[in-house]
């Protein structure tokens, strides 16, 4: 099929194939996908400022599918993700700006490049620790069990580095917010703007959701329940690559006509990865996510050696 | 692998099978139609273009997840009862 947008000639089995792995990826792990779907749309001829336009586009269809179904299944913290919009997208600009500058300073972009790999390896080596550790101590390697209590899964989410959130539910900077859904009594909305920040510096750094970051930072540093951090983190997703798309869109960089192709297999890929989610407890969600850092780190690792980030 | 995942992968496999061919419906008679319209807008004006592509991702997302909602609805406590 051509898509005279781009000039790319991509077969649509090809595209809703890749739709579909990284829509199940996106619907079970909550994040955009692009260090796959980015190289999977490069590998077929679709130019590199379309790629990074093109795959926004694509995330937004598909979180809007994942989002609703979790959604449906009470995983979405809507006020969390409200608050966090403003800072992901502060984080977005910041994380361009960086680039930019780097593109005139000579060496800088080693030593961050290093500096990411690191916050990634320890991020991949926490929660591996984590994760194990609380499957010993708690049990929670199996599906949770709706019988027990009629409780939300989510609510049963024990973690071995809770602590790690409780110190940050202590921040005394006002103005605070109450989250009820994610069951918290108290948090400065200075924390929550941080970890949105973050996590939109790296996206708009590295390109794509970035959601390797925000995710453990969800967890860990909020206290967020897993499913809850899935859940929230694809409805701010929508409102942020939304974003992304309108205006790179505007510079030319979306081939909006392979978005809507790839989205038909994201479509069905979301839904499946959202509704799995209900079969495995935070813990193994958790342990099922510490590949992913590591492949943002292969994505930091070609952007060094290609002597560009891959965006 | 229990009793109710085998189900849902069950159901999960004939909800694939129908809504590929209603995908390759929608694909031949939607997109392909679609394809030079927004070509030349892509070209003639680039602002309408940016906010009809969010449109048309966000109403794809939006049609695409009540078909395979309702596609489950349908078929998964089918599935159950056999």
């Amino acid at each position: 099929m051509n898509f005279l947008i781009s000039g790319a000639h991509i077969s649509p089995v090809y595209l809703m194939g890749v739709g579909f792995i990284v829509g199940m990826l996106g619907g079970f792990f909550g994040v955009g996908g692009s260090f796959l779907a980015g190289p999977a749309l490069y590998a077929v001829g679709v130019p590199m400022n379309f790629v990074v336009g093109t795959d926004l586009a694509h995330i937004v269809g598909k979180s809007i599918v994942a989002a609703r179904k979790h959604r449906a299944l009470g995983n979405i913290d809507l006020k969390l993700g409200f608050i966090m919009v403003f800072g992901t997208i502060a984080g977005v600009e910041a994380g361009a700006q960086v680039i930019q500058w780097l593109k005139r300073t000579a060496h800088i972009d080693f030593a961050v490049g290093i500096t990411f790999i690191v916050v990634l390896l320890s991020i991949s080596g926490f929660m591996t620790w984590e994760s194990l550790k609380t499957i010993r101590l708690h049990g929670h390697g199996k599906s949770p069990d709706k019988s027990s209590g009629g409780e939300h899964p989510s609510k049963r989410d024990p973690s071995a580095a809770a602590h790690i959130a409780r110190l940050i539910h202590r921040i005394g900077v006002p103005p605070y917010v109450k989250l009820p859904v994610s069951g918290i009594e108290r948090i400065s909305i200075w924390a929550i703007l941080f970890v949105a920040f973050v996590g939109g510096f790296f996206s708009g750094f590295l390109g794509g959701g970035a959601g390797y970051i925000r995710m453990p930072c969800l967890i860990y540093l909020l206290g967020i329940p897993t499913h809850i951090a899935v859940g929230t983190d694809l409805f701010e997703i929508i409102i942020s690559a939304g974003y992304g798309t309108v205006t790179h869109a505007l510079k030319g960089n979306v081939d909006i006509m392979i978005a809507l192709v790839m989205h038909t297999g994201a479509a069905i890929g979301a839904q499946i990865g959202a509704t799995l989610t209900q079969f495995f407890a935070g813990p193994r969600i958790r342990l099922a996510f510490i590949p992913l850092p590591l492949i943002g780190i292969v994505i930091i690792i070609h952007g060094l050696l290609t002597g560009h980030p891959a965006k | 692998m229990n009793r109710e995942l085998k189900g849902w992968l069950k159901s999960f496999l004939i909800e694939l099978l129908v809504y590929s061919v209603l995908v390759v419906g929608y694909f031949f008679l939607v997109l392909h139609l679609l394809g030079d319209w927004i070509a030349h807008l892509f070209e003639g004006d680039r602002r309408l273009y940016a906010f009809v592509a969010l449109a048309l991702i966000v109403g794809q997302g939006i049609l695409l997840e009540l078909l395979t909602a309702a596609l489950f609805a349908v078929i998964k406590p089918r599935v159950d009862e056999q």
